[in-house]
């Protein structure tokens, strides 16, 4: 657990007077129980998404609504395209030569698919964190930095308060205050993959989308990893994929179930555990297939 | 065990691989050595034998010199070859190479002398070495000294008085050589840069008479300071020609030797092991510090060290960035098909093309064309002598570049696709564009394969020779390419290069029996700067990796 003395969390600024978050499950699980998409206010929008990796076909005609500053989770058995889908927000699929998308993700209004969005731009707005953790082969502080550097940042000292920050959003703080400058190679695993995590989170951005972050790490490490999503949830939007369904029952606020590239069904967590609307959803989550 | 399960336990190939390292390794080992052994005894001061040697039945002559070598041939052919032999028994006879120096009285630095010839061999402490600015090694008796005509010592005691006035004479040997090389080169230049200025002006129709009154005004200040220096020059001249010693050669003849043309005196017969060895020290650095003498076969190497070096360095700044940024482009940028894959098979086949094939495109292309139009662009006010139109220094790093572009390429795009693609993933996704990805991450993860790249360029550009000789090398550069005249580095020049060093004073030298060891000298240093500059490369690859390491997952 956290030390709440010396802990701000993500969300603290001056103004903010609420208190630190500890990981308190039975108070998410009272709140969940209310949740419901149409009270949300939406951050990413998915109108009529079709994705092709040349002929075939990986995902079809997805429509979704993603709440602003909860965490969504998508689940479903390998190769249904919850990855692919997660990539489409903020266009890594561009990086795959014979990959082609039809579509709107609407965010804020604009479709990010749309020739005029720089997905350069996007992607600082809508960060990523990898299935293993990759962090660049540099000292702690510029891993952090990186995002700020792009951007022109040098100025010592707001570099040095960004990282100071985005390290303690990350929980990572006063793991690794007093060797900033070593390489962040030397961390374990589950430092690593928090240091990625400070490092996306270090740009600001408005979406944070989370690739099985904690799939290949320890039980602990996934701990922490899923006690500090429960805490970045109060200052972004969070999209994860993962395999691990009692890890989505557990951190998310909705659920995606897909399946071959088709969105199955998708409501709050709640719901979609304890009272599934569709067949293939129940077989899945009680686990007759994957 | 049987046969059959030996061989199933891999052992024979072990044996094989093991076999096949130690092979190279004794390779090498050997080939440093013969080069180490033949070379390094060069600079060692030899004892001097004293002969009575039978050249006819009733002849008998003295000879003077060092015993180099030794070889063992049938008596039939050493009588064939016409020399004389007192005893002509056996099948075999035995001769020896004897170093008799003196050329400017004998005409011949080298004999061979059978064994079976030697009446008497004696090794007198007195006998003395004169290290010669020409005409080699002198070997005789000291007999006198002279000053100025008048003798000033005589006998034992002339030993003394000549080291005396050779410490003087080198004094101001050295101060000649310094004001013939850098303060009258110093206004030689400054001179030429005027002339280049009126031209220039003539040229452009600028030439006010106000701007030839300041020109001449500077010239005339050269000239005086020219003036000046010569009649320095005139005096130290005349000095240094005033001492003399008088010898005797080995048939008693006396002989005047001035000291203005001595390096070095000295009495190996009479040295003991300490003073043997601070001899070989100091002839060991003159060799690596100071100018060649004798049409390379004496003195020093140091031009073609720095010019071997310089060359390296230029080469590699050249080659470098070009190849890291071709193969940026082939391996990032590039739609992968079939004109990419033709690229590489011809990049990969341009490392094949024999290096000579460089050195006439780079005579051709750089030198003529790229020179000549440089040249008539650049420096119009030099014509007809050209500047960069004729072999120099840059021509010869580029050509080499050229041909080394290849290895870094290849070098290069390994290192590119060696790094992971989650790290690219992990920098784009931080709203880096490609380019500074690349920048900022990808390039400074693959700049170890880069120095690999330029580890393997510096081995093939140092040891290189053919292409140089078409394209920049000569015989004797009178000038570094880097001196103190602005703008200090001086890439149009000509330069030596220890290469072509080995080739010309093992084959083109008046003398090849004199200047064998220095081949095997110099060719041992060539190795050890190869070696150096690979060192210094491969530390640096070393830090780069401890430094953009990835730790393995």
């Amino acid at each position: 657990m956290k030390d709440d003395s010396i802990s701000p969390g993500p969300g603290s600024r001056p103004d903010d007077q609420t208190p630190t978050h500890g990981l308190d499950i039975s108070v998410l699980k009272r709140e969940r129980t209310t949740l419901s998409l149409a009270d949300e206010k939406i951050c990413l929008e998915v109108c009529d998404l079709n994705l092709y990796y040349g002929e075939a076909q990986a995902l079809y005609n997805i429509n979704m609504k993603l709440p602003e500053k909860k965490v969504t989770a998508f689940i479903g058995p390998s190769g249904c395209g919850k990855s692919t889908l997660l990539r489409c927000f903020n266009r890594m699929n561009d990086l795959v030569d014979i990959c082609r998308i039809e579509g709107e993700i609407l965010l804020d209004g604009k479709n990010i698919n749309d020739r005029a969005i720089n997905p350069a731009e996007l992607r600082r707005q809508v960060g990523m964190v990898f299935q293993k953790p990759n962090p660049f082969p540099k000292t702690i502080y510029e891993n952090v930095a990186y995002g700020l550097r792009l951007r022109g940042m040098n100025d010592r000292r707001v570099l040095d308060e960004v990282v100071e920050r985005s390290l303690r959003g990350a929980a990572l703080w006063d793991e690794v205050k007093d060797r900033l400058n070593e390489n962040a190679l030397g961390m374990s695993g589950g430092q690593q993959q928090r240091l990625v995590i400070a490092r996306a989170i270090a740009i600001e951005p408005a979406v944070l989308l989370l690739d099985e972050p904690a799939s290949a790490l320890d039980p602990i490490s996934t701990l922490k990893i899923e006690e500090l999503i429960a805490e970045l949830k109060e200052q972004y939007t969070l999209l994860i994929v993962t395999h691990n369904m009692q890890q989505a029952a557990r951190v998310s606020d909705y659920t995606a179930f897909m399946y071959l590239g088709k969105l199955i069904e998708y409501g709050s967590t709640d719901e979609l555990f304890t009272a599934p609307r569709e067949k293939q959803t129940e077989d899945y989550i009680t686990g007759r297939y994957g | 065990m049987t046969m059959h399960n030996w061989r199933k336990s891999g052992t024979p190939w072990i044996w094989l691989s093991a076999g096949a390292v130690s092979i190279s390794l004794i390779m090498v080992i050997g080939l440093l050595l013969l080069i180490a052994s033949r070379g390094l005894v060069h600079f060692w001061p030899a004892n001097v034998t004293q002969l009575a040697y039978q050249t006819g039945p009733d002849q008998t002559v003295q000879l003077i010199g060092e015993l180099k070598d030794r070889e063992t041939l049938p008596m039939a052919r050493l009588l064939e070859s016409g020399t004389y032999v007192h005893q002509p028994e056996g099948e075999l006879g035995h001769r020896q190479l004897l170093k008799t120096g003196n050329r400017d009285h004998l005409g011949l630095d080298f004999r061979w002398i059978v064994d079976g010839n030697i009446l008497q061999q004696s090794r007198p402490p007195e006998l003395m070495v004169i290290e010669r600015r020409e005409w080699g090694n002198f070997y005789g008796y000291l007999r006198s000294v002279s000053e100025g005509g008048v003798l000033v010592a005589e006998g034992d005691a002339s030993w003394s008085a000549l080291q005396k006035a050779l410490g003087r004479s080198l004094e101001l040997f050295d101060e000649i050589r310094k004001i013939e090389k850098k303060d009258i080169g110093q206004v030689n230049y400054a001179l030429e840069q005027l002339r280049l200025k009126q031209r220039k002006l003539e040229l452009n129709d600028q030439l006010t008479p106000d701007a030839l009154a300041k020109i001449d005004d500077s010239r005339a200040e050269q000239e005086a300071a020219y003036q000046l220096l010569m009649g320095r020059l005139a005096v130290l001249y005349r000095e240094i020609g005033r001492d003399s010693v008088t010898a005797e050669l080995m048939d008693g003849t006396q002989v005047e030797v001035p000291l203005s043309t001595m390096v070095r005196v000295y009495q190996p017969n009479a040295m003991n092991l300490p003073r043997k060895i601070g001899h070989y020290l100091s002839k060991a650095w003159e060799f690596v510090s100071d100018e060649p003498r004798e049409a390379n076969t004496e003195g020093g190497v140091f031009p073609a060290i720095f010019g071997t070096v310089l060359m390296v360095l230029i080469m590699s700044l050249m080659a470098t960035p070009l190849g890291v940024v071709a193969a940026i482009y082939l391996h990032e940028y590039a739609t992968q098909g079939w004109l990419t894959r033709t690229i590489r098979i011809a990049v990969n086949n341009l490392a094949g093309v024999p290096s000579i094939v460089y050195g006439v495109f780079g005579l051709g292309f750089f030198v003529y064309f790229l020179g000549g139009n440089l040249d008539a662009l650049f420096y119009p006010e030099r014509l007809p002598a050209p500047t960069f139109g004729t072999p120099g220094m840059m021509w010869a790093s580029l050509t080499l570049a050229l041909m080394t572009l290849p290895v870094v390429i290849v070098s290069t795009e390994e290192g590119l696709s060696r790094i992971p693609s989650s790290i690219r993933e992990g920098s784009l996704a931080l709203g880096a564009t490609k380019a500074e990805t690349l920048w900022r991450t990808v390039l400074p993860m693959a700049s170890p394969a880069v120095m690999t790249g330029m580890i393997l360029a510096i081995a093939r550009a140092a040891g290189e020779v053919a292409p140089l000789m078409l394209v920049g090398v000569v015989k004797l550069a009178p000038s570094l390419a880097i001196d103190g005249n602005a703008p200090f580095l001086h890439l149009e020049r000509k330069f030596m290069h220890l290469g072509f060093h080995i080739y010309d004073v093992g084959f083109q030298s008046p003398n090849v029996e004199a200047a064998r060891p220095l081949v095997y000298a110099t060719a041992l240093l060539l190795v050890l700067v190869i070696l150096v500059l690979n060192i210094t490369a491969i530390t640096i690859r070393n830090r780069l990796r401890e430094k953009h390491r990835l730790l393995e997952t």
